[in-house]
Order: C-alpha cells, then sequence, then structure tokens
C-alpha cells in the first residue's frame, strides 16, 4: 500500500500540474479564434457528442506559424540570446563560483547568502532597478559622465544589451551554485598532483579543474538556457522594439491580438522545443548521482 | 658492481642530493618541522618512519614544493629550491592519499605526467604498458579509479609516481594497502628499480619491518624532529634513546643506575632485591648516572635450569605466551613485578613446546646483548 502512494503521489502531481494544463493548451491551439468569451470555438458541448467536437478541431494554427516568418524568426532570435546570454553567465559565474570554493571555509556561508540575498526582492522590483540604472539620465550614465569618460549619455537601454544584463544578473546565481557545488568538491590535492606530474597552473586548471566540474557547468548551464528561451518580462521591460523573443511574441498575441489559438500553438513548440534541454539537462543530473555513489 | 659497501653519509667527498639546513615549518603557532636538519645523498633508499602527526608528511611536501619553509633552506642538488615551483622540480610524489584524477582512466593517470612532457605517443605506450606490468595492473588499465579495489589504486598511484623516472622520488605509505606477499614482492621491485635508474628514494612507512628491508638510512622522527638517522642494522643494534629502540621492534626497557665495574662495563642496580646487572657500553657513564637497558626479546635466553654461566640471570614465572608461528614470545615476571619479554624460535611443533603457563624459567643475557642508554 505505502509503495502504491509512493508511486501514485508523483504521477498526481505530474498529471494535475503538467499533463491537464498542456492538454488544456494544446486544445485551444488547435481551436480557431472567435468573438466570444472565452475567444476561441469550439466549446466542448455534450449534445453535440465528442465526435462533433473533434471533428472541428484542426492543425490550422500550427500552419500559420509555419507561413508568417515572425514566428520561426522569433524562435531563432531566442535561441540565439539565450545562448549568447548562458554564454555570458558561464563567463562571468565561474570565477564568482571558483572565488568561492577557494575561500576560507569561515566566509563561505556568508558569500553564498550575497548569492542568494537578490531573491529575496521581487523580480519585478530588481528588473525596474534595472531601468532606473541604465536609462539615458540613468544612474550609470551620471556617473560615467561625471568621470568625464563620456560626453553624451550611452543608449543601453532598450537594445539587447540592457536585455543581456538583464539575463545575465537575474540567472547568475542559477550558474553559480552548481559549479561552486562541483567545485567545493574538488580535492585539492588533485591540482598538486597535477602540478607535481608537470602542469603549470593554467594546465592544471584546464586539466583537471575544468573536466571535474564539467557536471556543474553543464547544470548551470541548462538552468540559464532553460528559462531564458521563453523569457519574456526582461525583453519586454530591458528590450527595444527589435528585441525579437518568443516569449514577448506569445505574450503579444495573448494580451494584444487576444489570439488565444495562435498564442497556444507557439506555447506548444515552445514547449516542444525545450524537451532537448530538458531531457539532457536531467541526463546530466543523472550521470551526476551516478558518480556520487 | 664494485664490493665497497654504499655509504656515500661517511664520504666526506660526496655532495648530499638534498639538505635541509634549520628548517622550520609552522601551520600558524603550531610547529610541524621544528629545526630540522638533514642530508640525503644521490641513489640513496631514506626511510622516515615516526609515529603520526610527527611531520613525515610535511617533509615530503616541502621536498615537491607543495610546502615552503617558514625558516631555513631547502638545497636540492646544491640549488635553494625555494623559488622553484612544483612543476619545475624532477620531483614526483606519490601522495598518502593517492590523488588519483577520477576523470581519468588508470591508463590515463599514469600517462599524465608522460604528456606533460610531450613524449612521443609509442614511448608513452611503451612506458605506461611497462609501469602496468610492474604493478599488476594491466588488466584494469581501461578502468577508471572509482571502478578498482583500495590497494589496486595505491598501485595506479605508484606506478603514476614512477613513471617519469624522476631524479628523486617522494613515496608517502606506499605500500599500506597491499597484503604482505604483495607488499613484499613491491618492494624488491622498488630496490630493483633504484638499483637500475639510481634514483633517489624518499619514503614514508609505518612499517619497521618495510624500512629495514629497502632502506639504506632510516631517520626516526618525532614531534617534527629527526631523533636518529642511521642504517637498519644500527637503528636496531645500537638506538641512541629509549624513543628509538622502543619505535623500533620489541624492547625491554630496565631503568636503574650505573655504575662503573671495568673496561667499558657497568653495575646497574635495578632493583632492590635482585643482583645488579652487568652491560658493557661505549657511552661513558658515572657512579650513580641514571640509565636504561634495552635488550630485544630475541637475545633473552629462556631455560629451566638456571644457566651456569651467563652474566645476567633473573628468574621469573611465565605470564603469557604470544604465538607467532616462526617464534614465540614469552612474557615472564620476575619477583620484583618487573616483566621481561623472551623471544626464541619455533623449530618444534607447538605440541611439543618446552614451557607452558606458569612455570618458573630463568631469563639470560651476555653483557653486549642490551645498549646502555641515558634517556
Ligand atoms: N595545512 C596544515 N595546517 C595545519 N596543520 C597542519 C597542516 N598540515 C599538517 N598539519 C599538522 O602538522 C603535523 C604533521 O603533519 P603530517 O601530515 O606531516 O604528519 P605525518 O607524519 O605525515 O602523519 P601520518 O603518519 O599520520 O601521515 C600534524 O600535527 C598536522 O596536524
Ligand atoms: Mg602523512
Amino acid at each position: 500500500m505505502r509503495r502504491f502512494i509512493l508511486i501514485f503521489v508523483p504521477y498526481v502531481w505530474l498529471i494535475a500540474l503538467f499533463l491537464i494544463p498542456f492538454a488544456m493548451v494544446l486544445k485551444i491551439a488547435l481551436s480557431d479564434i472567435a468573438i466570444s468569451i472565452p475567444p476561441y470555438v469550439p466549446q466542448f458541448d455534450w449534445a453535440e457528442g465528442i465526435r462533433a467536437f473533434l471533428a472541428q478541431l484542426d492543425l490550422e494554427n500550427f500552419t500559420w506559424l509555419t507561413q508568417d516568418d515572425l514566428y520561426w524568426k522569433a524562435y531563432l532570435s531566442s535561441l540565439r540570446i539565450a545562448v549568447i546570454a548562458t554564454t555570458f553567465t558561464l563567463l562571468i559565474g565561474y570565477p564568482i563560483a571558483y572565488a568561492m570554493a577557494r575561500a576560507p571555509t569561515e566566509w563561505r556561508p556568508t558569500l553564498m547568502m550575497l548569492i542568494i540575498l537578490p531573491f529575496w526582492t521581487s523580480f519585478l522590483i530588481r528588473v525596474y532597478a534595472w531601468m532606473g540604472i541604465l536609462s539615458n539620465e540613468g544612474i550609470l550614465n551620471q556617473f560615467l559622465m561625471w568621470t568625464g569618460l563620456i560626453s553624451d549619455p550611452l543608449v543601453i537601454l532598450n537594445t539587447n544589451t540592457a536585455v543581456y544584463i538583464g539575463i545575465v544578473y537575474t540567472y547568475l546565481p542559477f550558474m553559480i551554485l552548481p559549479i561552486y557545488s562541483a567545485l567545493e568538491r574538488l580535492d585539492a590535492s588533485l591540482i598538486e598532483a597535477a602540478e607535481d606530474l608537470g602542469c603549470s597552473r593554467f594546465s592544471a586548471f584546464w586539466l583537471v579543474t575544468i573536466p571535474l566540474s564539467k557536471t556543474g557547468i553543464i547544470a548551470g548551464s541548462f538552468l540559464v538556457f532553460i528559462p531564458t528561451l521563453g523569457e519574456f518580462v526582461i525583453p519586454s521591460l530591458l528590450g527595444g522594439s527589435d528585441t525579437l523573443m518568443i516569449g514577448k511574441v506569445l505574450w503579444e498575441e495573448f494580451f494584444s491580438n487576444r489570439d488565444w489559438p495562435v498564442a497556444s500553438a507557439v506555447a506548444v513548440i515552445l514547449l516542444l522545443l525545450l524537451v532537448v534541454p530538458i531531457v539532457l539537462f536531467q541526463r546530466n543530473q543523472q550521470k551526476q548521482q551516478e558518480a556520487e555513489q | 658492481m664494485s664490493n665497497t659497501v654504499f655509504a656515500p653519509w661517511d664520504d666526506p667527498s660526496e655532495q648530499p642530493l638534498i639538505k635541509f639546513e634549520n628548517v622550520t615549518k609552522r601551520f600558524g603557532s603550531f610547529i610541524a618541522i621544528d629545526d630540522l636538519t638533514v642530508e640525503i645523498y644521490e641513489r640513496e633508499f631514506f626511510a622516515l618512519l615516526g609515529p603520526s602527526g610527527c611531520g613525515k608528511t610535511t617533509l615530503m611536501r616541502m621536498l615537491a614544493g607543495f610546502e615552503t619553509p617558514s625558516q631555513g633552506v631547502i638545497d636540492l642538488a646544491g640549488q635553494n629550491i625555494a623559488t622553484v615551483p612544483p612543476n619545475l622540480r624532477s620531483v614526483n610524489m606519490m601522495f598518502q592519499s593517492y590523488a588519483l584524477f577520477p576523470h581519468l582512466s588508470i591508463w590515463d593517470n599514469i600517462a599524465f605526467g608522460l604528456r606533460r612532457e610531450r613524449m612521443p605517443k609509442d614511448q608513452i605506450d611503451e612506458r605506461v604498458s611497462e609501469m602496468l606490468r610492474l604493478t599488476r595492473l594491466a588488466k584494469f588499465a581501461r578502468r577508471k579509479p572509482h571502478q578498482i579495489s583500495g590497494g589496486q589504486r595505491q598501485r595506479v598511484a605508484l606506478a603514476r609516481s614512477l613513471a617519469k623516472a624522476p631524479k628523486l622520488l617522494l613515496l608517502d605509505e606506499p605500500l599500506g594497502a597491499l597484503d604482505k606477499k604483495l607488499r613484499q614482492e613491491t618492494q624488491f621491485e622498488l630496490m630493483d628499480i633504484q638499483e637500475k635508474t639510481g634514483t633517489t628514494f624518499v619514503i614514508v612507512t609505518h612499517d619497521q619491518e618495510e624500512a629495514m628491508t629497502v632502506a639504506s638510512r632510516v631517520a626516526v622522527m618525532d614531534h617534527g624532529k629527526i631523533i636518529q638517522i642511521a642504517t637498519p642494522d644500527k637503528i636496531y643494534e645500537e638506538p641512541n634513546s629509549v624513543y628509538v629502540a622502543d619505535f623500533i621492534g620489541d624492547v625491554n626497557i630496565i631503568t636503574g643506575t650505573a655504575t662503573p665495574s671495568g673496561d667499558d662495563t657497568y653495575a646497574i642496580q635495578w632493583s632492590e632485591d635482585t643482583a645488579p646487572l652487568t652491560a658493557k657500553s661505549a657511552i661513558p657513564f658515572s657512579t650513580g648516572d641514571n640509565c636504561h637497558v634495552a635488550i630485544r626479546p630475541e637475545k633473552v635466553a629462556i631455560s629451566a635450569d638456571k644457566p651456569s654461566e651467563a652474566t645476567n640471570a633473573v628468574q621469573g614465572k611465565i605470564l603469557d605466551i604470544a604465538y607467532l608461528g616462526n617464534s614465540s614470545t614469552y612474557h615472564v615476571e620476575l619477583p620484583n613485578g618487573a616483566v621481561i619479554k623472551a623471544q626464541t624460535a619455533n623449530t618444534r611443533r607447538i605440541s611439543r613446546r618446552a614451557f607452558t603457563w606458569e612455570d618458573t624459567v630463568w631469563l639470560s643475557w651476555t653483557a653486549t646483548a642490551g645498549v646502555l642508554l641515558a634517556n
């Protein structure tokens, strides 16, 4: 009986929180737009029966996604932004994680706290704060002009640069924490052994530290890449009109065009795209767990 | 090969390969190495012995370049090595914790150092195969370190440090996890390698038998200091202190006061109701000096009747018998409560042993059997 519950609970969880919502979104994606509440047809009607209902569903919206080049361009652009942003986050996060793992043991909890602390304020407030920092009259430009480095304000807000800054800032902890936990476990005598066998500091880092923190790097990269791909708040608030991201397109379809069926089709495709990295991420986690045993 | 004894430490014209001069190493306020001076010569097999925490690993880490002395100078081949980073020293170390790379196969672990030298690939293959054969690991070459046993891991660590054939090899308890037979075979392999390549070995061991077998000289350490450095037979036969005598092998220590009684001969009063013991000593003692007689159990003879010509003879009762296979150690309690150990070879089957518990026996030894020590 206990075994049954143990297996049953996760399935209920999965069905309630994933499969049912997904079925609902898929159904809307297969429907047609209508001026009604809710703004799509068909609605399920007991009188007509299930057969008639299913007959009205079609793949029209998915075909539409292939016809208008806005969509695939948005998918590609999201992919590019996610890849670049993940790379930047890795390049910034790795040294921070490394420094944390090398710091004296008694400092580490404090450093960890500093990494997690921003999560205690609302994400939205933090993004708005970046608007205040990056705008033409913002703190950054005022400071740079005060130092005399520039005479005219830099245009950062409402460009892709601002989007990258926002993404890197927001997702940095997701990169740092898994890398830190991999580096913290790394036995310092391995580096000594590498140096003893003729490695310089740098090649010991490259041949020992990097491979042994690989699972952390992969985990961190996916934790940044996966949410970034569908990110919508950051490009909407910090990006410009030329910042094309699929999350933003989705939002506009839903709320500006009120075209729920197309928006749902966009969401279904996005989800399918995300299945690949999610599966890879799971593999990586599993491999890491096996290695630890 | 010449027949001259290998003893560069007795030859004033020899230059040592390693020279520690008044080296002190502190960790915070803790002194791990205390004003230590030692010279190690080329082609030596130098064994470090001492209790846990006495500073053996620290000494090696300073040679390998992972710790710098707080004070003093370390010379390697006549050069101060303070500023030479570990990767540029022709020194390889086998770590006490093995420090195998978990992401590399056994084969790649052993090849790691050779690859850094940019050795041609076929030479690397050859060298690694040779090391695998030597350490009997050929079957496991493709496995990762976590897929082999502890003793196998230790052999990988050994093979990896041997692979580069360095001038100086530091082995921190290289054979501790091996069974006795494999350990002895590996000891002979090491001696063989040393003979062939002329590598200088510094080896840490907790196994004094191992130190006796392989070492040209043995250093006994305690609390960051070297108490005695000597050849294995000297350490065993002529320890310079009760500490060394007690640390190396089994020993009876009898404490008393010395009175000169002839040429290098002393009478030692050690108990009120027994006759004084007689012992010879090269170190002079004055009348009334405190002294300790250290006698190895195998130098104490055991007999049922009082031996007629023994210099020292005491009577006692057998308290305990430790059967060690090839020999037995008898613990004999004397009337004054002291317990003396006597060891005899078991040339007969155990059932035909001459003595048993509670038997009254005589113990005897000669004047030169024991060493007279001041402290
Ligand atoms: N990095 C360090 N920081 C502080 N103390 C240290 C450090 N390394 C070693 N010590 C101390 O120095 C002393 C000597 O250590 P070392 O590792 O040299 O002992 P050892 O003789 O190799 O012992 P064992 O036989 O147990 O390996 C120990 O008391 C140890 O606690
Ligand atoms: Mg040690």
